[in-house]
C-alpha cells in the first residue's frame, strides 16, 4: 500500500504532466501536441481569471493570517488566566469542515437576511455589507471565510515558537528596560523563523488547494468572478472533458509548490552547512 | 467550559514567558479587550448556526440575525436529519452520515496500521533507498491534489473500483499515507534506539519487534493519528464529490447539495440544521481531544 501511495505521487504527477503535452479529450491518448495546450491555457479569460484570484486570495490570506494569527499569539502570551479557553475558541473553526465553513458564511453574508440586515434592524439603516453578491468583491468575502477557519492554527504554531524562546532572551529585555511591543516585534519575531515558515508552507498548500470553501460559498461566482485553479482542473477533467487542458492547468499549480519546496530545503541546507562550519 | 477547554493546547504546554505584567493597567484592559473581540469573530458563526437552526422561517426573514428564537423549534432538526430534499431524493442528511461512517472507519483503520509499521522499517530497519523513498512521500504531503486526481480515475476505472465504497476507501488510504507516516516516523525517531537493540539481541524479528516493543509504545501517537484522520476524511469533499460515487455520496457533499439545491423556498433553518449536523463529528472529535488534536497538527506542521 505504501508503494502504492509513493508509485501514485511518482507516476500520477509525471502521468499528468505527460498528459498536458497531448490533445486528449475524453481520455488519455498519448498524442504529443508540444506546449498547445499551455497556449491556449494562457488565452482563456477563465484560467487568468481564477490565477489572479489565487493570487488576490492567497496575498491576503497570508497577510491576515500572519498578522492576526501573530498578535493572537502575542497577547494569549500574556498570561491571561483563561488561556486555554481562548485557545479553544479560536482553534475550533479549523475542526470543522472547508465545506461548513463556507456555507456559514455565505448565510452571515447573505445580503438580505444576514449581517447586513441584523445591522440595519439595529438601526443603522445605510448599512450595507454583502461581498458575496458582487463580482469586484466576492473574493474578499471568501477571504472572510479561509481566514476564521484557519487563523488558529498559525496562532498555534506561533504560540509554540513564543514559547520555545530561552527565558533568558526575556529577563535580558526586561532589564534593558525594552517595551513589550518592541521585543515582540524586534527580537521574539526572528527568533520564531522556524515557527513562521512552517506556519507559511501549510498556508501555501492550503491556498493551492482551495476548492471546497469556493464551492460551497460561491460556486466560483457570481459570474466567473471566483474561479479557483482547483476547480478549473476538475471542472475539465469531468464537466468540460478536456483532460489535456486540464492538466496543463493543474502542472501550472504544482509549480509553486516545487518551488517553495525548493527554497524550503535551500534553506535548510544552508542552515545545516553553517552549524557545521561554526562547529568544526 | 473550562472543563473542555483545559484538556486544550498542549502544543505550548509550558508557562508563559512573556513580560510578567506587573498590576491592572490600561494595557492589560487591552490585552483582554482584544482576546474578547477576537473571541466574539470567532463564536458568533457558531451562534448564528445554533439560533437560526431553531428559528421557524418567518422569523428569520425578519432579518434579526443575531437574535434568539422568540420560540425555539426543533423542527428543522428532523427536517435536515430525515426529509430534506436534493433534487428528487428527500431523505435529509441521515444517508450522507451512514456514507461518511462507512467511509471513514475503514479508511482510518487501514490507513493508521500500514502508516505505523511504515513508520517503524522507515526508522529502525535502514534499507537501501529509504532516504529517497520518505523525500517522495514528504513531496506527495504537498502535492496539489488535482494533479494526481485523473490518473487515479483512470486507475480505479482500471481496476473497476471507481465510484464505490473501496474505491474511495483506496483514496483516502493512498492520500493519508505522506502525513502519517511522517507523523510515525517522527515519533519512533525521538525513542530511545536501545530498546530496539536489546530486542534485536535478544532475538526479535522484524513483527515480534513491532508488536512487543514498539506498538506498546506508540499509543499516544496512534490517537493522534486517529484525530487527524477521522476528522480529515470526514471534512473531505473533493475526494468525496469525485470518486465516492453517487450511492457512496459523504455527507459533506450531501450537505452542499442540500444547501445549494435551486428548487423550491431556501430554507435557512433546515440549512444550518444540516450544517451543524455535518459538523457535529469532527466538533466532538475537537472537544474530547483538545490537546492531542492540535498536537497532530503540530507534528504534522513542524516537521513537514
Amino acid at each position: 500500500m505504501i508503494m502504492v501511495s509513493v508509485g501514485v505521487f511518482v507516476f500520477g504527477i509525471i502521468y499528468s504532466v505527460l498528459l498536458s503535452f497531448t490533445n486528449a479529450k475524453l481520455f488519455p491518448k498519448f498524442n504529443f501536441i508540444g506546449l498547445d495546450q499551455y497556449e491556449r491555457l494562457w488565452g482563456e479569460t477563465r484560467w487568468l481569471v481564477s490565477v489572479e484570484n489565487i493570487w488576490i486570495f492567497g496575498v491576503l490570506i497570508i497577510v491576515f493570517q500572519m498578522t492576526l494569527g501573530y498578535l493572537l499569539a502575542v497577547f494569549i502570551d500574556q498570561r491571561i488566566k483563561q488561556e486555554d479557553a481562548f485557545r479553544t475558541i479560536f482553534l475550533y473553526p479549523f475542526s470543522m469542515s472547508l465545506v461548513v465553513t463556507g456555507l456559514v458564511w455565505q448565510w452571515m453574508l447573505d445580503p438580505n437576511l444576514g449581517f447586513s440586515s441584523a445591522m440595519q434592524k439595529l438601526g443603522f439603516e445605510s448599512f450595507v455589507f454583502a461581498p458575496l453578491v458582487h463580482q469586484s468583491t466576492a473574493i474578499y468575502g471568501l477571504v472572510m471565510g479561509g481566514v476564521w477557519n484557519g487563523v488558529g492554527v498559525t496562532m498555534a504554531i506561533l504560540l509554540a515558537g513564543l514559547r520555545g524562546i530561552d527565558a533568558e532572551i526575556w529577563r535580558a529585555t526586561r532589564v534593558d528596560g525594552i517595551p513589550a511591543w518592541r521585543a515582540y516585534l524586534y527580537i521574539a519575531l526572528p527568533m520564531i523563523r522556524g515557527a513562521l515558515a512552517t506556519a507559511l508552507i501549510l498556508q501555501c498548500t492550503s491556498i493551492v488547494r482551495v476548492y471546497d470553501l469556493v464551492i460551497a460559498m460561491t460556486q466560483g461566482g457570481p459570474g466567473i468572478a471566483t474561479q479557483m485553479p482547483a476547480i478549473f482542473v476538475i471542472e475539465h477533467i469531468t464537466n468540460r472533458q478536456n483532460v489535456a487542458l486540464g492538466m496543463a492547468a493543474a502542472s501550472m499549480m504544482l509549480l509553486p509548490i516545487v518551488v517553495l519546496l525548493a527554497i524550503k530545503s535551500a534553506a535548510d541546507w544552508h542552515a545545516k552547512s553553517r552549524r557545521e562550519q561554526r562547529a568544526a | 467550559m473550562t472543563g473542555i477547554a483545559t484538556t486544550a493546547g498542549g502544543i505550548a504546554k509550558d508557562r508563559p514567558r512573556g513580560p510578567r505584567p506587573r498590576r491592572v493597567t490600561a494595557s492589560r484592559v487591552g490585552v483582554y479587550g482584544f482576546l474578547i473581540i477576537a473571541a466574539i469573530y470567532f463564536l458568533a458563526p457558531m451562534w448564528v448556526m445554533i439560533v437560526t437552526s431553531l428559528k421557524t422561517m418567518p422569523e428569520i426573514r425578519e432579518g434579526f440575525l443575531f437574535n434568539w428564537p422568540r420560540e425555539v423549534s426543533f423542527e428543522a432538526w428532523t427536517k435536515a436529519w430525515s426529509t430534506a430534499c436534493t433534487g428528487r431524493d428527500c431523505e435529509g442528511v441521515r444517508p450522507g452520515f451512514l456514507n461518511s461512517v462507512k467511509i471513514t472507519v475503514p479508511s482510518v483503520a487501514i490507513s493508521v496500521v500500514i502508516a505505523a509499521i511504515n513508520g517503524y522499517a522507515l526508522s529502525f530497519w535502514r534499507f537501501r533507498g529509504a532516504q529517497i523513498f520518505f523525500a517522495i512521500l514528504i513531496f506527495g504531503a504537498f502535492v496539489p491534489y488535482q494533479v494526481v486526481i485523473y490518473p487515479l480515475i483512470i486507475f480505479l476505472r482500471e481496476i473497476g473500483l471507481f465510484a464505490s465504497l473501496p474505491g474511495i476507501i483506496i483514496i483516502h488510504t493512498i492520500f493519508g499515507m505522506p502525513i502519517l507516516t511522517l507523523l510515525y516516523r517522527n515519533y519512533f525517531a525521538a525513542l530511545p534506539e536501545e530498546l530496539f537493540r536489546a530486542a534485536r539481541v535478544d532475538g526479535a524479528g522484524f513483527w515480534s519487534a513491532f508488536f512487543r516493543i514498539i506498538l506498546p509504545m506508540s499509543v499516544p501517537i496512534t490517537i493522534v493519528a486517529i484525530i487527524l484522520q477521522v476528522t480529515g476524511i470526514w471534512n473531505d469533499f473533493l475526494f468525496g464529490i469525485v470518486f465516492a460515487g453517487r450511492e457512496n455520496m459523504p455527507m459533506t457533499v450531501q450537505l452542499n447539495n442540500i444547501v445549494q439545491t435551486t428548487s423550491g423556498v431556501r430554507e435557512y433553518n433546515v440549512n444550518m440544521a444540516a450544517t451543524i449536523l455535518t459538523a457535529a463529528v469532527p466538533l466532538a472529535v475537537y472537544f474530547i481531544s483538545g490537546r492531542w488534536f492540535v498536537r497532530g497538527i503540530a507534528a504534522g506542521a513542524v516537521k513537514g
